[in-house]
């Protein structure tokens, strides 16, 4: 018979364990599922990186000190894997700023969501992408049809700007009991209640705020 | 563009997968004397000969390889308990027994670096991969008798089951959705219709095609 502690420990470590790594695994399973950019997680990653800082100062230490070889390798596979979920996370977070940048750029509220150097790299890049379309195609195209942002002149959104698609459905695990609002202003109220562990292909409108909440997260 | 390999970037590859299942918690028996490791992603051990300890599979792993400890399989992992778990998955045709998250990449790992330390090995290894086979057949006629257009509950479906038919419900979901709204639809025609276009319409126009 399977025991509930063998079935349970993924969820236990998400309960008792409030570690960094685990943190970090959760912003980056978030940052990968979801449609579109989420907050930066600043401090989390400043911690991870001073923790990667130290563990790499005591392996160079243990190496110099003839530490048994074993031990050091492991304490680097243990680095190796916090490396990767960092690089991984803000790599994420790169390419999603690169598909969406202009859209980045043009919202406050996703503005606000990037660290001080994303800005400045989202804003470098929708230069560039810029200076290179105008250069190679738009200004030689008749006067309406110049923007970047817009299909022509008698456009009154900016309807060339690709933004993220959150009607798009996600696949969710609630860390808690979560009463949901499935619908928009103006249709029946229905709700949808998740208990902790459930399941759920699930709008990512609907979940976007417990996400942020921590109280769902995305897998 | 950003170094990513993989171009779908809500997707998880099998690798990250198994990165994911690599932090399970399991039981083993060193046969060897080491202090506590202290590591990033949490304190492990002591390390006594013949003391059971948990630590996360990829630990294990990387010891066991060295020959430093035996694998205590997980107790979900025996004949007695895969053969129920198999007749219950054939039993009902819509529900999903009860197995780690991931139970396949766990399963898989054991079998690859541990398989001295599995009582029946060979039985426990066909098992697990019926009840993947029966599972994902399951799953693959589910997906026919899919129920509402904001949320669809998926009990006990594990990581890589998830995964494998995310990209196909994503998109009929999305479908449905988008048509059991035509309200939408009907005022931006009627709108466009009536006036000269105050919005091109670049919004893709067959949602039921794969982009």
């Amino acid at each position: 018979m399977a025991s509930n502690s063998d079935l349970g420990s993924e969820e236990f470590e998400t309960f008792s364990s409030t570690s960094d790594v685990e943190l970090l695994k959760r912003a980056w399973r978030n940052e990968k599922a979801a449609p579109e950019i989420l907050q930066y997680e600043g401090a989390l990653v400043e911690r991870a990186k001073g923790q990667i800082e130290l563990v790499e100062a005591n392996i160079e230490d243990y190496v110099e000190d003839g530490t048994d070889p074993l031990i050091v390798s492991l304490y680097q596979m243990d680095l190796d894997r916090t490396q990767f979920l960092l690089r991984s996370y803000l790599r994420v977070r790169l390419l999603k700023i690169e598909k969406f940048m202009f859209h980045n750029l043009k919202s406050e509220e996703a503005e606000s969501r990037l660290s001080e150097q994303e800005k400045v790299f989202a804003k470098r890049c929708a230069d560039d992408l810029a200076k290179h379309f105008e250069e190679s195609v738009l200004l030689k195209l008749p006067e309406n049809y110049q923007s970047v942002l817009k299909q022509s002149l008698i456009s009154e959104t900016d309807d060339m700007v690709p933004e993220p698609h959150l009607d798009t459905f996600v696949v969710c695990k609630s860390n808690d009991f979560v009463s949901l609002n499935l619908y928009e202003e103006g249709e029946s109220p229905e709700t949808v209640e998740m208990e902790r562990g459930d399941l759920y292909f699930i709008r990512y409108k609907i979940v976007k705020g417990a996400i942020e909440s921590g109280k769902i997260d995305l897998i | 563009m950003a170094g990513q390999t993989d171009p779908h970037i809500s997707l998880f590859s099998p690798q990250e997968i198994e990165f994911m299942a690599e932090d399970e918690l399991v039981e083993i028996l060193p046969n060897m004397k080491m202090d506590p490791l202290n590591f990033i992603s949490g304190d492990f051990g002591r390390f006594v000969p013949m003391m059971a300890t948990k630590v996360p599979l990829w630990l294990a792993v990387a010891l066991k390889r060295r020959g430093k400890c035996t694998f205590r399989p997980p107790s979900w992992l025996s004949v007695d308990n895969l053969t129920q778990i198999l007749e219950a998955e054939r039993e009902s045709p819509s529900t999903f027994q009860a197995l780690p998250f991931s139970y396949v990449e766990i399963a898989r790992l054991l079998f690859d670096h541990a398989r001295d330390d599995i009582p029946d090995m060979y039985m426990v290894r066909s098992l697990v991969e019926d009840i993947r086979d029966v599972r994902l057949h399951k799953l693959e006629t589910n997906l026919g008798s899919f129920q509402g257009t904001s949320a669809v509950k998926i009990s006990n479906v594990s990581a890589m089951e998830v995964n494998l038919v995310r990209p196909f419900v994503r998109r009929a979901l999305e479908a449905f959705y988008k048509h059991d709204k035509p309200e939408a639809d009907v005022d931006r025609d009627a709108r466009s219709s009536s006036r000269q276009p105050r919005e091109a319409n670049n919004e893709p126009r067959r949602p039921l095609r794969q982009r």
